[in-house]
């Protein structure tokens, strides 16, 4: 087990790793950074002196490892847009874009879990059916859209959850519903065939047999091992939430990560947008070896095999 | 698939009137699956209009006009014949915006989910057919591209290259070729295994031989199914660029960038909005049925999955 961790653990590591070195790469091979903070009308010799002045000049390995140098004691850069520490505007910013990660995935689970399973206990019914519907067209719906909709609906006809801010836990119903439906059709699906694989195993019959029916059975016999692949998938529909706050914080006007990534990026501030893609890679990362470490904990199967 | 290939399939069904030939069976299927059906008619619907749309629209969709600003559909108080579905913000017609809109979508799904295509299933071929270190250093590769957060990363690199419609494509593309891989990569190794390719490495085929006549035609159905599916995601991916300014740009009728601009004037103005909105889902939603529905008839053991 503890051999399994380490392991995982390792990759995940060399993932992390090479996450930052492409990113850092791609940012600062596809374009010229001096460029991009002085503006595309500026005259050469100002390109040149903001080259000079946030070492822009020296290769790309040597700013590579000095970035790298840097991350290792916490230390992300400053920013050009902001002209603040990078990690000290990531870090005010975290907890409302960990707020809204985790609501989100509580409303996925409060409507996938359920739908999944009355689907799966009710084979081709009408509940089956919508069920269906349901996740094929929440695939379709593009989020931000489904995000403005429901701030016409709410704003004007029915107020009762403000749209946009974030200063109390009801500025979040709204936001964590529009980012917690797009994982809405991987969990349900997965819950739904998990079940219907789990139901007709022999120890459920011989639990049937024993006489377990209804609410008992799912809970002490089939939800356990049903719900063991679905315990990865929301770990990783977790780390997703992360990249996917970029549009719905911006919609719904929260202070969080996302927002600083979009007006990052605007801003052509590249030391704020290499810590977020980072940031939100290792979330991935952890989120991952969380899944895996679970699993292995969950089922002995993994962890032998 | 092709139509040589139905033809043949009746050449043959006429000559032996007993037995359904695969490409009969095939068609059956096909014409009784009503998910497909409802998918592949929204996608060729969308897809003529896209062809016609300088017959079908009723006005240039670039034309200003600032007179008739804001028009609504015909339908609601205030609308006229003369445009069907009203005005944007820059008096141009809604109706024509939308028709050309489709170009744009469809232009991009295609071109990004062909890149992603030949990326994926390049790298899952020879992973699974080479196996050993180039198997483990694709698989390194998987992990780290699903690490990346893709929606930001392509954000960042769209406003770096600077956009245009082929930069919008190429990024898209090259982000999103995971799905290609994961399921060709198992396909090879399973085909890799069976008599028919001992036989040809017996014949003396290598590798390439093998791979473009043994292992490539196996795999197609499969390849097509993903692309059907990648073709909705990489749609979605342009909208949400667009939507987020880092797309497409005005004044190019882009769905994405249309809800963007229609935004300001989302409350009194719904419509704009909430039409193209629509377009996407329609267009997103075929391409989902459409690959559901081929998935099934290609294997159909995978159904309810």
């Amino acid at each position: 087990m503890l051999r399994y961790i380490a392991m995982r653990g390792l990759l995940a590591v060399l993932v992390a790793f090479t996450v930052s070195l492409a990113t850092f790469f791609l940012l600062n091979v596809a374009t010229d950074p001096a460029q991009a903070i002085a503006g595309e009308d500026a005259p050469p010799e100002v390109v040149e002196s903001i080259r000079t002045r946030y070492g822009l000049d020296r290769p790309l390995p040597v700013r590579y490892a000095d970035w790298l140098g840097g991350v290792v004691t916490g230390d992300f850069g400053e920013s050009y847009y902001w002209h603040k520490p990078v990690a000290a505007l990531v870090a005010d910013r975290a907890d409302k874009t960990i707020t809204l990660a985790l609501s989100a995935l509580a409303v996925t689970i409060l409507i996938a879990i359920p739908l999944g399973a009355l689907a799966a206990l009710n084979p081709n019914s009408w509940i089956d059916r919508f069920a269906l519907g349901v996740a094929v067209s929440a695939q379709a719906v593009p989020n931000f859209w489904l995000g403005l909709i429901v701030i016409i609906l709410f704003a004007v006809t029915i107020p009762i959850f403000p749209v946009s801010g974030d200063d109390s836990w009801r500025h979040y119903v709204l936001p964590a519903f529009v980012l917690g439906a797009s994982s809405v059709p991987a969990v349900m699906r997965l819950t739904r065939t998990g079940l219907i694989e789990v139901m007709s195993a022999d120890y459920i019959r011989t639990a049937r047999a024993k006489g377990f029916r209804g609410w008992q059975l799912l809970r002490r016999h089939a939800l356990r091992n049903a719900l063991l692949p679905v315990i990865s998938v929301l770990a990783v529909q977790l780390g997703q939430k992360f990249g996917g706050s970029v549009i719905t914080e911006s919609i719904f006007a929260i202070n969080g990560l996302g927002r600083l990534a979009l007006e990052s990026i605007l801003g052509a501030d590249i030391p704020t947008v290499q810590m977020l893609i980072f940031v939100f890679a290792i979330v991935f990362v952890a989120m991952n070896l969380l899944a895996d470490i679970l699993n292995a904990a969950l089922d002995p199967r993994i962890r032998i095999g | 698939m092709s139509d040589t290939e139905i033809t043949f399939a009746i050449v043959e069904a006429d000559s032996e009137p007993e037995a359904l030939t695969p490409g009969q069976v095939f068609r059956r299927r096909m014409a009784s699956h009503t998910g497909f059906l409802i998918g592949a008619g929204l996608i060729a619907v969308i897809a003529l209009v896209a062809i016609f749309a300088p017959l079908l629209a009723p006005h240039d969709p670039f034309q200003q006009s600032l007179s008739t600003r804001m028009l609504p559909p015909v339908w609601s108080e205030g609308g006229t014949w003369d445009h069907l579905l009203g005005t944007d913000q820059n008096g141009r017609d809604y109706l024509s915006r939308l028709i050309y809109g489709t170009r744009v979508s469809i232009t991009i799904g295609l071109g990004a989910a062909t890149i992603g295509l030949l990326i994926g299933v390049t790298l899952g071929v020879l992973a699974g057919y080479f196996g050993g270190w180039i198997d483990h250093m694709v698989s390194f590769l998987l992990t780290a591209q699903l690490a990346l957060p893709g929606l930001l990363l392509a954000m960042a690199l769209v406003f770096i290259i600077g956009p245009s419609i082929w930069v919008v494509i190429g990024i898209i593309g090259v982000l999103h070729w995971t799905y290609y891989l994961v399921v060709t990569r198992s396909a090879t190794q399973r085909i890799r295994s069976l008599d028919f390719v001992a036989a040809a490495t017996a014949s003396g085929a290598g590798p390439r031989q093998i791979i473009w006549h043994e292992v490539l035609p196996n795999l197609a159905s499969q390849i097509i199914v993903i692309f059907t599916f990648e073709l909705g995601i990489a749609i979605l991916a342009e909208a949400s660029l667009s939507f987020l300014g880092v797309g497409i740009q005005p004044p190019t009728p882009s769905w994405g960038l249309m809800i963007a601009e229609g935004k300001q004037a989302m409350f009194y103005r719904p419509w704009l909005v909430v039409l193209p909105g629509i377009c996407l889902f329609l267009l997103v939603i075929g391409a989902n049925l459409m690959g559901d529905g081929l998935r099934d008839v290609t294997t159909p053991e995978g159904r309810n999955g």
